[in-house]
Formats: structure tokens, C-alpha cells, sequence
């Protein structure tokens, strides 16, 4: 490839991903006019997913789980648990995340 | 523009654990161009101009292939489809008009719908200037991640092994948050089960669109069909 071909696909990703992030403001809301509302059910499935997307996106952060070898993936099932059960504890969101982060951190350096 | 310095700090705050995900991450994406054999320059523009983790990753690879621009768009819609819909759940919450709608659209990246979406930003601050300091901020982190990675990668060693835990270490306590403030854990249960499932039956590559996809049809089918425009 060469240095042009390489910046036209480097560009032609950036639109294109800009694209999917854009299209729902172009698609469902309507410029000339600030108080129209979304279709109905525009406004039903965004207020129904974000729910699901964040237990969407737990699951893909774990989706390099081993199941054969599960010792494999212990650091990131225990720091994990660490996590949900600090927050459960404390509920309060750095004290859990850095207690689950240096948990995985000893884990994977000191004892796997 | 008057700028009232509190906002800027509470985006601060809210996007630390972005902060170090994305460094460590970026640093990480910066490395992998490195050693493909690419000069700073390119994972930093690519950093800069696509702003997306996974797509750029791809790119990387492609770029050492032959030119085929069809397959950079059609890898690149695939990859990016599940931000068409963060984008349909920001509608209520990023403003229709004005220069701050184009910057929070390009920077609605996984990390920052979590935040911009998730965090409960209190009365007092303005949620609209919070939530666009948060999105330039998270966007500079990852650039910066890059260049160092895509500079330093060859020479020196400073990553922290696991230090990368802090997302998933994020999104697992979002996830509980919000599953105990939810009145019903209908979409929470939903995301859950039917992502293990896409991921068993689609594979690493494909289940994230499947899982989206699914999920619109559920509530196509449950929700909206039953309860007409409720």
C-alpha cells in the first residue's frame, strides 16, 4: 500500500465511524424543528437499552474467558468479585475500583 | 464563552478511571503499531481522526494488506454498529444544535457513552458542558496513550501488567449500580443472558451485533407491540 492509499483508508474508516456515532441525531431528531419528539418507539428502546449495554459490555469484557482452563482465568474472575462485592459493601465507586484493580494487579504479576 | 472552572473539575473526577484505562489501553494500541512496523505518526493520526479502540486495531492490520477500500468501510460499519445505538440512547441527553453536539458525537466512544450516559451529574453543574469536557478529555487520554505507546514502545518497558483491569473493573461497577437502583431487571437480566448466549453461539467476533440486534427485537416483540407507544 502505498502512503496515499494508506491515509485514504485511515480516512475512510474515521467517516465511516464517525458515521455510526452520527446517523441516530440525523435519523431521529428533527432539525428545523427542536420540540418534535422521537418516534415513540425511538424513545422506548433508548430509554429500554442502556441497561442491557452495560451488562453487555461486563460480558465482553470477559468474552476471552477459558472454560476449559478456568485457573487461566482466575485473576479476572477474583479481581471481579473483589470488585462487585467492595461495591456492594461500600457502594462507593473508586474505593471498588481500585481495590478490584490492585487485586487483579497482584494477582496476575505475583501469584498466576 | 464563560467557563465555569467547577464543571471542568467534576469531568475530571467522573473520567479519572478513563483515564488510566485508556492510557494503558492506547499505550498498548500504540505498542501493537510499533511493532507492526509503523512510525508514531500512525497510531497517533489514527488515534486522533477515528477515535475508536477496536476499529483502529483492525486498521493497523489492514493497512498492511492490500488496498481495499470496501472492506476498510463494511469492517468499520460492523465494528462500529453498537454506537448507533449509544447514539439513539444520547438523544434526550446531548443537545440538538450547536458546536457542542459535533464534538460529543465524535467522541461517543464506548468508554464515554458509559460515563456521559451513567454518571448522575448533580443540579448545580451544567450537564451539557460536563459531559463535552468529559468526552475532550477522555479523547486526549487515548490519544496520548497512543503517542507514547507508538514513541516509547521500542525503548522503554514502563507498563504496569494489569493495570488494563480498571475498565472492566468500571463497567462491572456500573453494571451494579445500576442494577440496584432499576425498578425492574427486565433490560439488565436481557443483556446478560442474551450476550452469554450470541457470544456462545456467534463467536468473539459477530455476538456484540447479534446481542444488539436481538435485543431491539425483544423489545420490538414484549414491549413496545403489548404496550402500544408506553
Amino acid at each position: 500500500m502505498s502512503v496515499i492509499q494508506q491515509l485514504v483508508t485511515i480516512a475512510l474508516a474515521a467517516v465511516t465511524n464517525f458515521i455510526t456515532r452520527w446517523l441516530p441525531f440525523q435519523l431521529f431528531t428533527h432539525s428545523k424543528d427542536d420540540r418534535q419528539e422521537p418516534a415513540p418507539f425511538i424513545k422506548g428502546l433508548g430509554a429500554f437499552l442502556p441497561p442491557a449495554i452495560m451488562t453487555m459490555l461486563v460480558v465482553y469484557c470477559y468474552r476471552n474467558l477459558n472454560f476449559v482452563h478456568l485457573n487461566q482465568s482466575l485473576p479476572e474472575l477474583l479481581a471481579g468479585l473483589v470488585t462487585v462485592g467492595v461495591h456492594l459493601w461500600q457502594r462507593k465507586m473508586f474505593l471498588s475500583l481500585t481495590l478490584g484493580t490492585l487485586c487483579y494487579i497482584l494477582l496476575v504479576n505475583f501469584v498466576f | 464563552m464563560k467557563r465555569n472552572p467547577s464543571n471542568f473539575r467534576y469531568a475530571w473526577t467522573a473520567s479519572l478511571p478513563v483515564l488510566f484505562g485508556y492510557v494503558t489501553l492506547g499505550f498498548a494500541y500504540g505498542l501493537y503499531m510499533h511493532n507492526l512496523g509503523f512510525s508514531f505518526w500512525y497510531p497517533l493520526l489514527m488515534a486522533m481522526t477515528i477515535y475508536g479502540g477496536s476499529v483502529e486495531f483492525f486498521i493497523a492490520n489492514l493497512l498492511l494488506q492490500q488496498f481495499n477500500p470496501l472492506n476498510v468501510l463494511l469492517i468499520t460499519a460492523v465494528l462500529g454498529f453498537r454506537q448507533f445505538f449509544y447514539g439513539v440512547a444520547m438523544l434526550s441527553k446531548y443537545p440538538q444544535h450547536g458546536w457542542r453536539k459535533w464534538l460529543l458525537i465524535f467522541g461517543l466512544s464506548d468508554e464515554t457513552f458509559v460515563l456521559n450516559y451513567y454518571t448522575k451529574i448533580p443540579a448545580g453543574y451544567d450537564s451539557t458542558v460536563v459531559r463535552t469536557w468529559i468526552s475532550v478529555l477522555d479523547y486526549f487520554y487515548w490519544a496520548f496513550g497512543a503517542l507514547c505507546g507508538g514513541c516509547l514502545g521500542g525503548v522503554l518497558n514502563l507498563q504496569v501488567k494489569g493495570l488494563d483491569f480498571v475498565m472492566t473493573a468500571l463497567f462491572l461497577v456500573l453494571a451494579v449500580e445500576q442494577f440496584l437502583k432499576e425498578k425492574n431487571h427486565w433490560s439488565s437480566l436481557s443483556g446478560l443472558i442474551i450476550t452469554i448466549g450470541c457470544l456462545l453461539v456467534f463467536g468473539k467476533s459477530y455476538f456484540m451485533i447479534a446481542t444488539l440486534l436481538l435485543l431491539v427485537l425483544e423489545y420490538y416483540w414484549f414491549s413496545y407491540r403489548k404496550g402500544g407507544s408506553a
